[in-house]
């Protein structure tokens, strides 16, 4: 006769389960991404103040945890505006470019991809050679190039985010089509007599999905490494907007006396592209085909 | 009366580069090279031959899944359209395929009661509420039960990986199933149920079958005529239990000899010398001729055409007359 | 082998018009740079001086044949600023970024290969967890505020190395160590996953079971194998030399090709951009190619090509 197991164990067991699957450095990172998302979508309600408000008696207050006082929590910069409200805005601009850019690429990436791999010949030679063009240019260097000499406006700058990794998505889409193409389930539908629309809408697309999904999960802090090194540089967002970039790149003046104005931000963006990073990972884990 | 499939001087070439562009030459590959042939309502015709010889090329341009550079296929005497214009697609409703390898003709994201639906709903057939009874009818009559219909391909044996690919192909009632190696990824055991039930469905169904098969005793169980191609041409073809027993073109005597049997005993067996050459070096005269023990002057300069012979069986051997009968018996 | 190269030379041609012409277009529709120089409410007459001189009233299409006239026989225009010629103004700054380039190349190879190999072969250890925890810091943590901690910290705090320019002999440490950390990072977790990639073959098991030591197994089979897919990520890094340090440069007040090309792109100096932009998309042409030869050499199975399928 086996003993029973003691409750005790089983709770642990599950316990155990639920963080094998759920690794707790994984559920930290979704947290944080939760919040950013919160913030962002909640930036008017929760911004104490007015981003640009001054209040010119508490300049260059510190933050509490370095002696400052609770009406600014993380401190005021030279003008007295409160860093968080500023952090909170820049927290929804940066995530709104950085999404908007992210979902620019997988469209426009994907969508050459299967365009290449469709039409194939010289059709998918062009893109090729376009894929060849991206990938041979540090694309700081085009953004800056772009944004300098067209001005600055936010269409152009989430426009230029998008075109910035959409060569990820189209090679991985022309990959997988093709050799969907070659042998197998695509083109046994497509001999069934189905339109293109239903081949690749309802099933190449769900079945490249979950390497696309990881691939998201690569470009996204890309491009909010991207926008907020443009910003940095002073070619980015531009005042009166604000970015987490740019107010970087506006308390490095600031180093010296008040590298709070600095230092918020930068570990906003630290963590999290950090965190999406360690979601991606485990995301990749998780989706991964070959495991199922 | 036409036969429902006519196939008449069919052809594909692909270009190849050798070497790397832009120096490399380019060259032509003949992977079918003028093929005809035709299949009568409920009759099976057997292709058999080496990997490589065009066989599965064949297949693909007679369901026009690729454009063929010359010649024709007709359906009933309606010549095949332009490979993904509509009434192409439309005619997928005549026509159907089987595959290989069945997992890599489902989609592993989509239950495979779904998908044997899928084919009604892409022809617009029936009301959906319809549909799934008649996928779950079809699914029976390939012999899956009705809990099958909420699996995933993965959860499901090779054998009924296959029977699914066969109910989503009979769906919408074709008249001719192309059959493009049926059977050669399945077990053994598994084998000869999927042929019974070809057989079977054939019986009921009154379905015309194009069936490719290297695998010799297979095809002469399920064919009315087999052909046997040789670098994209056919070298042989007529009645299987002639041809198997007394084989006349060369290559062919040296397939069959190549069958493995019991007690062969005194049987000389012809071993074929080499591979099968590179389709883009296809030799001049008649393409066998390298490894043909028998080869004379004439077949390294003339093409041998494909004719009747005294027993009406059609052959392209110039020497088909004068070989030895008793070879091979 | 050589048709090979041939081919590929020739891709690497057409990419580097590519840029050039994607870059004059841009370029050129994007604004006067005659109302940036002279300001906008110079004289129309000056103004308009201004662009005969330069040939910016002729049309655009003149312009650019122009253009890729000069610049096949190596005049890249001169500078809108200072009127000497453009490729001049950029190469003479190209020492100044190679040598933090060069150095931080040399610490990303130093430290992200080894740590990248001894994280694979002690998976799962202690040791393996931290690093790649500090490689995804490494990569997630962007360079200006890489820079700008250790500016604080051994600049502000410390007083040890100043913070910035070019005048000093420590100068040069702070910039170099910015940029090898980030690459060091992402070297040593490709490094990892090539290796683990490696190590999970049959071959590798075959190795070790016909009883070579293991050690043996990791030099002679694992490292050979898995340099294969690490060759093209030092090959990326190589073609950055050039252009990669813009943000640190601009950090640093260091006086290299990113700087020149941030000011050049703020004061429309046009010539100066193309010159920038062409020898960044020649040097990372120039390495990519270097990469598909090094492949060639050690990966035996690319050494012949047969026939590639082509419908």
């Amino acid at each position: 006769m086996r003993a029973e197991p003691p409750a005790g164990s089983i709770e642990r067991s599950a316990v155990a389960r639920f963080f094998v699957a759920w690794p707790p450095l994984t559920l930290v990172a979704l947290a944080w991404i939760a919040l950013m998302i919160i913030v962002a979508a909640g930036a008017d309600v929760l911004a104490p103040y007015p981003f640009t408000k001054l209040d010119l008696r508490a300049r260059l207050s510190p933050p509490v945890f370095m002696g400052g006082t609770w009406p600014h929590p993380l401190g005021s910069d030279e003008l007295g505006r409160d860093v968080l409200s500023r952090l909170i805005m820049s927290i929804r601009l940066s995530l709104l470019i950085a999404f908007f850019g992210t979902l620019i690429a997988a469209t426009v990436g994907t969508a050459m991809g299967f365009v290449a791999a469709h039409f194939r010949g010289k059709v998918e030679a062009v893109i090729l050679v376009l894929i060849d063009f991206q990938a041979s240019m540090p694309f700081l260097i085009i953004a800056l190039a772009v944004l300098a000499f067209f001005g600055n406006n936010l269409v152009l700058l989430v426009v230029l985010m998008g075109l910035n990794s959409w060569e990820r998505y189209a090679r991985i889409a022309r990959g997988l089509t093709l050799s969907a193409n070659e042998q197998g389930y695509a083109s046994a539908v497509r001999q069934l007599g189905a339109s293109n629309f239903r081949v690749y809408g309802l099933h190449v697309l769900p079945n490249i999905a979950s390497t696309l999904i990881v691939s998201m999960t690569i470009t996204f802090p890309e491009t909010i490494l991207l926008e907020s090194g443009l910003s940095f540089l002073g070619l980015g967002v531009q005042p009166p907007l604000s970015s987490l970039g740019n107010m970087v790149g506006y308390g490095r003046e600031y180093l010296t006396r008040a590298p709070w104005i600095m230092l918020c931000p930068a570990f906003v963006i630290v963590v999290s592209t950090l965190s999406i990073s360690i979601v991606g990972d485990w995301l990749r884990d998780r989706l991964d085909p070959t495991l199922q | 009366m036409t036969a429902l499939l006519e196939v008449s001087g069919l052809a594909r070439q692909f270009r190849v580069r050798r070497g790397a562009w832009p120096f490399g030459r380019s060259a032509t590959l003949h992977a079918v090279d003028g093929v005809s042939f035709e299949i009568e309502a409920g009759r099976t015709l057997g292709l058999v031959g080496e990997s490589g010889c065009g066989k599965s090329t064949t297949a693909r341009l007679v369901l026009g899944l690729t454009q063929a550079s010359r010649g024709e296929v007709r359906i009933g005497g309606e010549k095949l359209p332009p490979t993904g214009s509509a009434p192409w697609r439309a005619m997928r409703q005549r026509m159907q395929m089987v595959y290989q390898d069945p997992l890599s003709a489902l989609d592993r994201r989509v239950r495979v009661g779904r998908q044997v639906m899928e084919p009604l709903a892409i022809h617009g057939i029936g009301a959906s509420g319809e549909r799934r009874e008649k996928a779950v009818a079809m699914m029976e009559a390939v012999g899956l039960a009705p809990h099958h219909f909420e699996r995933f391909p993965h959860e499901l044996s090779g054998g009924q990986r296959q029977r699914i690919v066969l109910a989503r192909a009979l769906i919408v009632d074709p008249q001719l199933l192309v059959c493009d190696e049926p059977i050669s990824a399945l077990d053994v055991s598994i084998q000869a149920q999927v042929v019974n039930l070809l057989l079977d469905l054939q019986a009921r169904l009154g379905l015309a079958y194009l069936f490719i098969s290297h695998d010799l005793r297979m095809v002469r169980q399920v064919s009315h005529e087999v052909a046997v191609m040789y670098l994209g041409r056919i070298v042989e073809q007529g009645d299987p239990d002639q041809l198997f027993a007394t084989p006349a073109h060369p290559y062919t005597r040296a397939l069959v000899s190549a069958i493995p049997v019991p007690n062969r005993g005194a049987r000389r067996r012809l071993v074929l010398a080499g591979e099968p050459p590179n389709p883009v070096d296809r030799p001049a005269g008649c393409a066998f001729h390298p490894r043909c023990p028998f080869a004379v002057a004439r077949c390294r300069a003339e093409i041998p055409e494909l004719r009747t012979l005294a027993d009406g069986r059609r052959a392209a051997c110039h020497l088909v007359e004068e070989l030895p009968q008793s070879w091979a018996a | 082998m050589l048709r090979y190269l041939a081919a590929r030379l020739l891709r690497a041609l057409l990419t580097i018009f590519l840029v050039v012409t994607f870059a004059f277009f841009v370029l050129h529709l994007s604004g006067d740079p005659a109302m940036m120089i002279l300001s906008a409410d110079a004289p129309p007459e000056s103004i308009a001086a201004f662009r005969a001189a330069w040939g910016l009233d002729r049309p655009l299409w003149v312009q650019y044949l122009n253009y890729i006239a000069h610049a096949l026989t190596g005049d890249l225009g001169n500078s809108m600023r200072d009127g000497r010629p453009a490729l001049d103004l950029v190469l003479e700054r190209v020492p100044a970024t190679l040598s933090i380039t060069l150095p931080a190349f040399a610490l990303k190879l130093g430290i992200g290969i080894p740590a990248g190999i001894y994280a694979a072969l002690h998976r799962n250890s202690t040791a393996d967890r931290l690093t790649m925890l500090l490689s995804v810091a490494g990569f997630t943590v962007p360079s200006f505020v890489l820079a700008l901690v250790l500016v604080l910290v051994f600049s502000v705090q410390l007083g040890w190395l100043p913070s910035a320019g070019s005048d000093q002999a420590t100068s040069v440490i702070l910039p170099i160590v910015t940029l090898g950390v980030a690459g060091a990072a992402i070297l040593a977790r490709f490094t990892r996953s090539a290796m683990l990639e490696v190590l999970g073959q049959p071959y590798i098991r075959a190795a070790s079971a016909k009883g070579l030591s293991w050690r043996r197994v990791v030099v002679e089979h694992a490292l050979p194998n898995a340099a294969i897919p690490t060759t093209t990520i030092v090959g990326f890094m190589v073609g950055t030399l050039i252009a990669g340090a813009v943000v640190v440069e601009s950090v640093f007040a260091w006086p290299g090709i990113g700087r020149l090309l941030v000011s050049a792109v703020s004061n429309r100096d046009l010539a100066v951009v193309q010159a920038i932009l062409m020898l960044v998309a020649a040097t990372m042409v120039t390495s990519n190619i270097l990469v598909d030869v090094i492949y060639g050499w050690i990966d035996p199975r690319l050494r012949s090509k047969g026939v590639v399928d082509a419908s």
